[in-house]
């Protein structure tokens, strides 16, 4: 992991790859939560989103492994030197 | 509690420096119908409203400022290569007179924000048609901001966040619904 002003162009075609897949799997996830929220015995619609909250966590750890922490407060796991303050804010990318 | 994502919820991209168009924006940052009023006015109604509801009404609440994020985002990028004469030229010479390039809660007209800008009524019917009533208006405001700009970047942001506004919408009348069936229920007995 790197930090994000000495990313090569591959590195940051790959940020914005995994990012958007991210973004778009986790827009399924918000869409069925507000759906489920006032719909709650939709069972195709919970194993639906039971699906993609697997997906999520597969493509995040993923991202992390390349250019660290998405979640600060103990819910992402952190390299050496502590890698939260690095990674690229989202108003920046 | 509340845990940050070091994402954005959807892409904000801007193909030109348009301070103008930051200016207008400004309206959802800190506008009557803005997302940061939106956000407060559902964070604050979850404590006295039914069970039933107090779910959409939370993470509906909890998306805005997702959505906040990204209107911030938008003016940040929109003005942040601007020359002081630029932001003159676009109507911002108050603003950088006042807060530099920094963001602050006003509308487009320049009004600081402020909580009058919305209602808690601790009635459940009342506060759920304020908040399909502000989805509507946010819905509106996004329009007319597309209306105001030719670059597709933004447009294409700004139709995610306006095709939001109607899936809430959408999800508060299912909730007044919910409450009004629960209220005929109870009268048959």
């Amino acid at each position: 992991m790197t930090h994000a002003s000495s990313w090569t162009d591959e590195q940051k075609h790959k940020y914005y790859e995994l990012m958007q897949e991210i973004q778009e799997t986790d827009f399924v996830l918000v869409e069925l939560n507000l759906y489920l929220d006032t719909h709650p015995d939709d069972q195709s619609a919970i194993a639906q989103y039971n699906q993609f909250v697997q997906k999520s966590m597969t493509l995040k750890h993923h991202f992390q492994s390349m250019f660290g922490p998405l979640y600060h407060f103990g819910n992402s796991y952190s390299p050496s030197p502590f890698a939260w303050k690095e990674a690229p804010w989202p108003w920046q990318v | 509690m509340w845990i940050y994502e070091k994402k954005l919820q959807y892409p904000v991209r801007v193909s030109k420096c348009d301070p103008m168009m930051a200016r207008y924006l400004i309206e959802q940052y800190g506008g009557a119908d803005g997302e940061l009023a939106a956000a407060l006015r559902y964070l604050n109604q979850r404590y006295t409203l039914p069970e039933k509801v107090i779910a959409i009404v939370n993470d509906i609440g909890t998306e805005e400022l997702a959505h906040l994020e990204m209107i911030a985002t938008m003016i940040y990028k929109l003005t942040k290569d601007a020359t002081p004469d630029q932001l003159i030229e676009a109507g911002l010479g108050a603003h950088y007179a006042n807060h530099d390039k920094a963001l602050f809660f006003h509308n487009a007209a320049g009004a600081p924000f402020t909580a009058t800008y919305f209602q808690a009524k601790g009635d459940p019917i009342a506060d759920l048609y304020e908040d399909v009533a502000a989805e509507e208006k946010a819905r509106a405001t996004y329009q007319w901001l597309i209306n105001m700009t030719d670059d597709v970047d933004l447009i294409d942001s700004l139709t995610f966040l306006r095709e939001r506004e109607i899936v809430h919408s959408q999800r508060f009348r299912e909730a007044a619904e919910m409450l009004k069936a629960d209220q005929q229920t109870k009268k048959i007995f």
